[in-house]
């Protein structure tokens, strides 16, 4: 039963109101420095099964749903 | 003229929707999410709300409802379908509209009357001339429309609608939302389905502030007629 991480951010050249909010937020409390804050998702996910086809099965299940291609890209890995 | 107008858990604009669609001279058919096929109306309407609690992304899970299947077969017979705002959100998931719709610029929600310019001629458009300014209200937190090339789309007269001031002037400050090229709804590229943010059906009624949403919904019903016995004309 691999235990599977998926990070979907969106993609560079998309603004992140988001992140540029948390960015101004940061040195009013104290934290200067930070150049640059981005925000995504993190999906963790349990296939049931001993494991063969994860590739395939994530790849097909972040490119139909969890992610949009039009706007963002993710990353994967398998936990254990 | 039977137009459907679908109905996903969450949805909350779909009594407004049929409402204006009579008040337009439709018969409205409220289509359940569930359905198998579209009941053979002549257009489809996708109304407002957060179908699915809009979770993951706006439009993300309606887009797998059952009458997806049945609604892509329509759109590519050339039958008229129409999203409004979450209906938008939803047709761009689904692949049936270019681009996407990402977070306001602003962070906050915004609901306004706002003015829009007809971008280009087409089904959605007919009767109107592109230039003219229309005053229809706004209410999202996630209208800021995003897409690669916005010229391409407004060469090939996919730009349906862009925010403007009151005169037509396209401004930043006029922009709600931060979309790229002021755009406030597109196209396909046979031009039969359409998406805007501005919701149409709550500008019907002059005690409501504005009627200008009758000659957006009024004018796929005169397209559609003026097709009947062939496919819908795309460009007009």
């Amino acid at each position: 039963m691999p235990r599977v991480s998926i990070d979907v951010m969106l993609r560079d050249e998309i603004l992140d109101p988001q992140g540029q909010a948390v960015e101004r937020a940061l040195p009013s409390l104290g934290f200067t420095g930070v150049a640059g804050v981005r925000i995504g998702k993190h999906i963790e996910l349990t296939l049931a099964g001993d494991g063969t086809d994860v590739r395939a099965t994530v790849e097909a299940m972040a490119a139909t749903l969890l992610a949009n291609p039009v706007i963002e890209r993710f990353d994967w890995r398998v936990e254990d | 003229m039977r137009v459907g107008v679908v109905q996903f858990p969450g949805s909350c604009d779909e009594r407004d929707a049929a409402y204006a669609l009579q008040v337009v001279g439709a018969e409205p058919v409220l289509l359940w999410h569930g359905a198998a096929d579209l009941a053979g109306v002549e257009a489809v309407v996708l109304p407002g709300g957060f179908s699915y609690g809009d979770y993951l992304r706006t439009g993300a899970l309606a887009r797998f409802a059952p009458v997806m299947g049945a609604l892509a077969a329509f759109a590519q017979r050339g039958g008229p379908v129409l999203g409004i705002c979450n209906g938008f959100q939803i047709l761009c998931e689904a692949g049936l509209l270019p681009g996407a719709l990402t977070r306001n610029a602003g962070l906050r929600f915004v609901a306004r009357p706002q003015p829009v310019r007809v971008a280009a001629r087409s089904t959605w458009t007919a009767g109107l001339e592109p230039g003219d300014v229309l005053t229809i209200p706004v209410k999202h937190g996630e209208g800021r429309y995003v897409h690669d090339d916005p010229g391409q789309l407004a060469a090939g007269g996919q730009v349906l609608l862009r925010y403007c001031e009151p005169d037509g002037t396209v401004t930043r400050a006029a922009n709600p939302n931060g979309s790229v090229a002021a755009i406030a709804g597109v196209t396909n590229p046979a031009g039969n389905v359409a998406g805007l943010m501005p919701h149409p059906e709550h500008a019907v009624d002059a005690l409501l502030g504005s009627t200008d949403g009758r000659r957006l919904l009024g004018a796929v019903l005169s397209s559609v007629a003026a097709g009947r016995g062939g496919p819908v004309a795309a460009h007009l």
